[in-house]
């Protein structure tokens, strides 16, 4: 996972409430037995319209996504997450999101950022009317700015943390490699083996 | 204060406890299979991650193989590229992957106790729920997801909340022709679906302690089912018994160690549950499902319920749900329902002493009338095991179709499905909408209450034989 302080990008934005899992992407993508590729799925029923955001030419390339509030509500797929970040977001900013996907974004590397609502009303104005606008959210301040307009982020303390050491749950884990080890060198030598 | 057998075994297993974090727990053994590990795999690779102990690794083909023709390619594209991904991920990362063809091949749950793998006092773990079945052995056997399947590869470790403990009690002794499964689907019936919600369950008494490894098997597996995290039984003789002598069995003074360390795990006689239930095991009778989850159970001689019988407005709701997508009136006899497949197999009941109740009931009858029967051996040891007592014989005598290894019928993921409409008896242990294919019915059985309802086409135990045929 890579390690997250700044980041500059152009961003999305999707003025609709109550974005739930199965919308970010379908159930029928679930089958797949890779990890990456998942960015055709990313609001596929969505994108059939041509006038869906991310189909417009002047919002290609964008890295921050602008939601209205309750995002990421329903199943808890982790692939929800996955196709977001293959498609090249970094940031998530809402004023709500659901816990689950909270965590599971947390844990793979996206930043979900929780502004008021008026700010993401801003934002929407700002993108809208200049789509080329760099947004750029700073995590060690928990600040975004977009064209003179600055607001402050939320972000859980534990997930910034481990954005900011660009730790995933295994790198957390092997941090602590050395108290593997001694457990391993303590276990009895009747556990059994596969090999 | 006394501690719990599933307290004693987490203990041992925790590598690093620090306040405001998860326990860091050590895992004993990971099993894995073609569904759930693709992208853990994948995860590893984009990471340049290794596994760090392939000697406590496993891997299976189960979920997706058919069950007849193994020898050809499997059709389904997307069960080949899955079986085809385990394949090359096992090669890559130096895990032993037990494939379809070969003798040790079979359904995850059950080839780690054939093997020996399976003791008591350890933490096992395996991308998919009914990891539970370990419990059985006084062990911690906990179902896990896909992110964290790669987490163990990885690491050999979980972070992993604490959890509560419910002690059930079972007192007394089964009545002749009543089975764990009966037992079981009694339970979750009483408790709920959600009942064991946050809990590791262990059980206990009198009938637990008579029940054999399969049935304490059957048991700990469907603990998932009342919503449990894991479901435990104390080891005692009749575990070690199993264990002796397998291949994976410790042996000379490894064995006299673990024996000696196995015997301090039952839980002490002071310690304390988060919550104690007490079943009374004389008042209990062959017990089936007619509803659309593993609570919705009652015993093969009641008649279907009613929205009405219930009181609270959520179990009405789902009764009426339930009772419209099985196309079954309230107020019909249980043993008047009409069934046209009978499933015998997965990993609640396709060890070989479920084989050998089923023929024992087949031996010398034919099943009925345009009735479809599928007899799933859980592993190829099994398969062969059964062949070597004549069991297939039984089966094929009586009209059934024995078939090769696998998950088959349990759940619609290979070509063993039900029809939309058509209604099973069956030894799984999941009758949800469409478990076995779209718009399949599923009521889940014992093995025996199977058998006798392969012969007389509607859902009967073997003491409904007696005197017919
Ligand atoms: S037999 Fe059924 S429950 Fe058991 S592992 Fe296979 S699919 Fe899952």
């Amino acid at each position: 996972m890579d390690k997250f302080t700044v980041h500059t990008g152009t961003g999305a934005p999707l003025r609709a409430s109550n974005v739930d899992t199965d919308q970010i992407i379908p159930a029928e993508y679930l089958k797949r037995i890779t990890r990456h590729g998942f960015e055709d799925g990313l609001f596929s029923a969505w994108r059939k319209d041509e006038n869906f955001v991310l189909n417009k030419p002047e919002h290609q390339g964008v890295s921050v996504l602008v939601a209205g509030p309750d995002f990421g509500t329903g199943s808890s797929r982790e692939h929800a997450v996955w196709a977001l970040m293959d498609y090249g977001f970094k940031v998530v900013i809402s004023s709500r999101f659901a816990d689950i996907f909270r965590g599971n974004s947390g844990k793979q590397g996206l930043l979900t950022a929780v502004v008021d609502q008026s700010a993401v009303e801003q934002l929407w104005k700002i993108i809208e009317e200049a789509p080329e606008t760099p947004v750029t959210v700073d995590l060690a301040e928990q600040i975004i700015t977009a064209a003179g307009f600055t607001t402050k982020f939320e972000v859980d303390s534990y997930v910034r943390w481990r954005l900011m050491e660009g730790l995933d749950d295994i790198g957390l884990t092997l941090k602590h490699v050395d108290e593997i080890e001694a457990f391993e060198a303590k276990r009895p030598s009747f556990k059994p083996k596969t090999v | 204060m006394g501690r719990t057998l599933a307290q004693k075994v987490w203990d041992d297993h925790v590598v690093r406890r620090a306040e405001g974090e998860p326990d860091l727990l050590y895992i004993d053994l990971h099993l894995t299979h073609e569904v759930t590990s693709p992208q853990a795999f994948d995860g590893l690779r984009a990471a340049g991650r290794s596994v760090r102990r392939t000697d406590l690794t496993i891997a299976t083909e189960d979920h997706n193989v058919p069950t007849t023709d193994i020898d050809k390619p499997i059709a389904d594209p997307i069960s080949r590229a899955q079986i085809d991904a385990l394949r090359v991920n096992t090669a890559e990362f130096g895990i032993e992957n037990y494939e379809l063809g070969n003798k040790e091949q079979g359904i995850v749950h059950i080839i780690a106790p054939q093997s020996g793998l399976t003791q008591p006092g350890m933490t096992i773990v395996c991308g998919d729920s009914h990891t539970s079945t370990h419990g059985a052995f006084g062990s911690i056997g906990m179902g896990i997801g896909t992110s964290e399947v790669e987490h163990v590869l990885a690491t050999q470790t979980l972070p992993l909340n604490p959890f509560k403990t419910m002690a059930i009690t079972v007192n007394g002794k089964l009545p002749a022709g009543v089975t764990s499964k009966d037992l079981i689907l009694a339970i979750i019936a009483e408790i709920g679906t959600g009942g064991g919600q946050g809990y590791i369950l262990e059980y206990r008494g009198e009938a637990i302690r008579a029940l054999s490894m399969e049935g304490r098997m059957t048991m700990c597996n469907m603990s998932i089912e009342a919503g449990a995290r894991a479901g435990m039984i104390a080891p005692d003789e009749t575990t070690y018994e199993y264990v002796r002598g397998r291949e994976h069995a410790p042996t000379g003074a490894d064995w006299d160690a673990a024996v000696a360390y196995w015997k301090t795990l039952p839980s002490d006689a002071d310690a304390v549950f988060d919550k104690e239930v007490i079943i009374d095991a004389t008042k209990l009778s062959p017990f089936v499902t007619w509803g659309t989850n593993p609570g919705q159970g009652a015993p093969l001689s009641a008649t279907v319920p009613s929205p009405d019988d219930f009181t609270d407005e959520v179990d009405k709701v789902a009764t009426e749900k339930a009772l419209a997508y099985m196309d079954l009136t309230a107020g019909m006899p249980i043993r008047d329902i009409k069934i046209d497949t009978v499933f015998i197999g997965s990993c609640t009941n396709g060890r070989i002493e479920d084989l050998r109740a089923a023929a024992e009931v087949l031996k010398g009858k034919k099943i009925a009338d345009g009735m479809r029967m599928m007899v799933v051996p859980g592993s190829v040891r099994v398969r062969l095991e059964a062949m070597a007592e004549g069991l297939d014989k039984v089966f094929a005598e009586a009209g059934a179709e024995w078939r090769e290894a696998g998950c088959s019928m349990c759940l619609g993921m290979n070509p063993d499905k039900l029809s939309p409409g058509e209604r099973s008896a069956s030894t799984s242990n999941r009758n949800f909408e469409g478990r076995q294919g779209p718009g399949g019915r599923t009521h889940l059985v014992s093995p025996a209450v199977a058998a006798a309802t392969a012969i007389r086409g509607t859902l009967s135990s073997p003491a409904d034989l007696v005197g017919s045929n």
